[in-house]
């Protein structure tokens, strides 16, 4: 994330000053809309850092995943770096910063899933879609992540198409999940 | 609940709703409605009954008809029959898998026949999104009898001489805990639940927070009034939506009820709960850490002392307990200590619940007094292992925990004998291992993870354990060396002693636990290239069957690295220093005569 990045002045005025740093230049691409959305979810939890983590969610559930541009801002209303913000999104597996496919899948790779053989499963995914873990295909209709344990321990090896969940995933019935969103 | 004349318990917990127990329930109520029955048959979805193996569940009350696997198709036909006809719909009971009958009742089924649900207590039996339910169950009357009746002092010593220890796996006794808290002054104190589960394969916490989220909210206030705190945070995982909505509908009713808020039965007693999110790191379950994620920042934990008791959320006094911790709270309250006590072994009392997964037949949830034996866990109450194979090991306490083998399965379970037998309590977690489980995999598989979820603070953890997850992958490659073995063990103890936080000074059990019971298979892995269990893809063989094979040449000539020795019309063989594994072989054989096996048939060379 660069700093001395000229500012587009249009969009940074939709922003407040921070006192004393009003030189400090920020780099924004957001479109107002997003701006004013992102304010509000800070304002929500009144601009304090310590809510930083609820903030990245509500923002995250908000935009789909946190891009720098939407951290650049966060930072700025909370009062804290952008360092701080780029260092607790890259801590937590749950934020991403890219954008996640039409229908995530995530694998559940927890230790229940893995001995019912989760690993195959995993590689089927990967095989069919063409992608690693944390990629998006290049249509944006795929995405794929691991979790682990999603607490349906019963139905191992389990896969979580966005809500909806599949249990006894063998790596045969892989090609099987992906048709019924392909059409 | 008594204007009805039948309930119908439907389990609307993770693992059942993701077999549409959702829509099974629905279609109940609406053929109960259908049928003009809505005044005598009340429909509940309940948490957890703990059979997850089997859903989803619906249980009929009065007389505990226990369906298992109940499909959407199924519901019609439990109206029809056993609700307007009396007839028991038989191939929807649990089958006794050995004398093959079908079981009326839960109270005759092997799975909880050993259970004693304490924490669980309301799991399964309740509607956990309506509190008069709960309170029928006598929630909030302990809370009721600590502030009114007994007080602080005698609250405290109560949960003391109980003997009640911490549940999320290091054992300390929550009484003094409590205690210590207590003793230190401040202006402002807190209450922090850790419902951060991150031990994969393990989901107790999620469960009561899902079947029963009062006793936790009663079991903080109640902490909440003896430490001097009024307000209380639970950290919870964000990958629970369930439980999440639950705790905040529970939180909110609190609150209608004056359980919640401000001066509670009438005292000067305040107390508030809010939410605040986990975001997926296994490191923010160790105290400080998540103290630190709560304050908005890297779950990176921090050295010991000061305690959380001492200078914990926002430099104040915190007192942290586990959600199963907090869940036998009000039990002990109500029922005495003296009644806690009498359950459970010397030094740990009382019951522990358990996520019994892996290869084993009765996937579920269950709760037992402490001192009960593995054996009973895995073959009366587990129902033994899958598919008849044979039992390999029990992994306990995930990834900080170790291996119990066959010569465990008669020590008791509490604290001191898994920690005496290279293993843990752990948070809960246990996954049963059978015999095509290659145990220097599972080891791999642990290390993995910690590799993953090391914060990276300090150097032992963040480096050594990527080190020892090398070394074990070379050896589950089959490129591994007996010096490999012996950096492994080093590497272990040295991650031990040095590291920060209890993630990497436990983070090489799983190694050394292995390499303890199994080390035979360490080194058929290293000397002989062998994975017995056929798990180690790299480490497994083309094989030509000297009866299968008829000897047409076909695999011959299609072996790209000529590795396939033999003369027309007889068998084959393939030279396995020259093999690259490319299957080539397999696809060409029309006679099946090529497999894939563990092991070749090795031929021993006279030394001349």
């Amino acid at each position: 994330m660069s700093q001395n990045i000229k500012v587009n002045p249009e969009v940074y005025s939709f922003m407040e000053k921070k006192t004393g740093t009003d030189n400090v230049e920020v780099k924004v691409n957001l479109s107002k809309e997003k701006v004013d959305k992102i304010n509000e979810i800070c304002n929500m939890f009144d601009n304090e850092p310590r809510e930083l983590i609820n903030v990245l969610h509500e923002a995250q559930h908000e935009f789909g995943y946190l891009p720098a541009e939407v951290q650049d801002v966060i930072a700025h209303n909370l009062h804290i770096s952008v360092a701080q913000v780029y260092g607790v999104v890259t801590f937590y597996s749950y934020f991403s910063m890219i954008p996640k496919g039409e229908h995530p899948i995530s694998i559940c790779t927890g230790t229940a899933c893995y001995v019912r053989g989760a690993e195959k499963v995993l590689e089927e995914f990967k095989k069919e879609l063409n992608i690693k873990v944390g990629e998006t295909t290049s249509d944006g209709k795929f995405s794929i992540n691991c979790l682990r344990c999603v607490g349906a321990c019963g139905l191992s090896p389990v896969v979580l198409v966005g809500e909806r969940v599949f249990g006894r995933v063998s790596p045969d019935g892989v090609k099987a999940i992906l048709d019924e969103y392909r059409k | 609940m008594s204007k009805y004349k039948m309930h119908i318990l439907v389990c609307a917990g993770t693992g059942c709703s993701s077999s549409e127990s959702n829509l099974v329930c629905e279609i109940l109520i609406d053929e109960v409605e259908r049928k003009g029955l809505g005044g005598d048959v009340q429909i509940i979805r309940t948490g957890c009954f703990g059979f997850c193996e089997k859903g989803p569940i619906v249980k009929v009350l009065p007389d505990n008809t226990f369906y298992t696997n109940v499909k959407p198709a199924d519901a019609k036909e439990i109206v029809d029959e056993h609700i307007i006809k009396g007839r028991k719909v038989y191939r929807l009971l649990y089958t006794d898998p050995e004398s093959g009958e079908h079981l009326p009742d839960s109270k005759h089924m092997g799975f909880y026949q050993k259970q004693i649900r304490v924490a669980l207590r309301n799991c399964g039996t309740i509607d956990p999104e309506n509190i008069d339910e709960a309170i029928a169950r006598d929630a909030y009357q302990a809370l009721g009898k600590v502030i009114t009746e007994m007080g602080p002092d005698v609250a405290i010593n109560e949960i003391k001489s109980s003997g009640l220890r911490g549940r999320g796996g290091a054992g300390f006794p929550t009484g003094l805990k409590w205690e210590i808290a207590r003793k230190n002054d401040a202006d402002q104190k807190y209450v922090v639940c850790n419902a951060d589960e991150g031990d994969p394969g393990a989901f107790m916490d999620r469960s009561i927070l899902e079947g029963d989220p009062h006793s936790i909210i009663e079991a903080m206030a109640i902490c909440g009034y003896c430490i001097g705190a009024s307000k209380g945070l639970v950290y919870i995982r964000a990958e629970y939506p369930l439980a999440v909505k639950r705790l905040k509908i529970a939180i909110a009713q609190a609150h209608e009820y004056g359980l919640l808020g401000d001066n509670i039965f009438g005292t000067d007693f305040s107390f508030d709960i809010s939410l605040k999110y986990g975001a997926g790191a296994f490191v923010c379950g160790e105290e400080t850490a998540l103290i630190h994620s709560m304050e908005g920042k890297r779950g990176e934990p921090t050295n010991k002392p000061p305690f959380p008791a001492q200078s914990g959320y926002l430099g104040k006094p915190t007192n942290v307990n586990n959600v199963e911790t907090f869940a036998n709270i009000p039990v002990i309250i109500l029922k005495g200590a003296e009644w806690f006590s009498s359950i459970g072994t010397e030094k740990s009392k009382g019951t522990k619940v358990f996520a019994l997964a892996g290869k084993i037949n009765n996937v579920g949830l269950i709760e037992i007094p402490m001192g009960i034996t593995l054996r009973e866990i895995i073959y009366e109450i587990g129902g033994g292992i899958k598919n008849g194979k044979k039992f390999k090991a029990v992994q306990t306490g995930g990834p900080s925990g170790g291996c119990l083998t066959e010569k465990h399965l008669d020590i008791p379970i509490d604290y001191e004998s898994l920690t005496a037998s290279g293993s843990m309590m752990g948070s809960g977690g246990m996954i049963v291992l059978d015999e095509d489980d290659c145990m220097v995999s599972v080891a791999k598989f642990y290390l993995e993870f910690i590799v993953d979820e090391s914060c990276g603070k300090c150097a032992p953890c963040r480096i050594g354990n990527k080190r020892m997850h090398e070394t074990l992958k070379r050896i589950t490659d089959g490129k591994g060396t007996q010096e490999d073995l012996d950096k492994l063990k080093n590497l272990s103890y040295v991650i031990k002693d040095t590291s920060l936080c209890g993630l990497g000074q436990t983070s090489p059990n799983p190694v050394l636990s292995t390499m303890e019971h199994f080390m035979d298979e360490y080194n058929e892995h290293v000397i002989d290239k062998k994975c017995r269990a056929g798990q180690c893809s790299n480490l497994l063989y083309y094989v030509i069957s000297e009866e299968e094979c008829i000897g047409c040449m076909a695999c011959l000539r299609a072996c790209p690295t000529h590795a396939i020795s033999g003369e027309k019309k007889e068998a084959h063989v393939i030279n396995q220093e020259i093999c690259i594994k490319c299957g080539a072989c397999m696809e060409k054989c029309k006679f099946d005569a090529i497999t894939l096996r563990s092991d070749y048939p090795r031929v021993s060379v006279p030394i001349v």
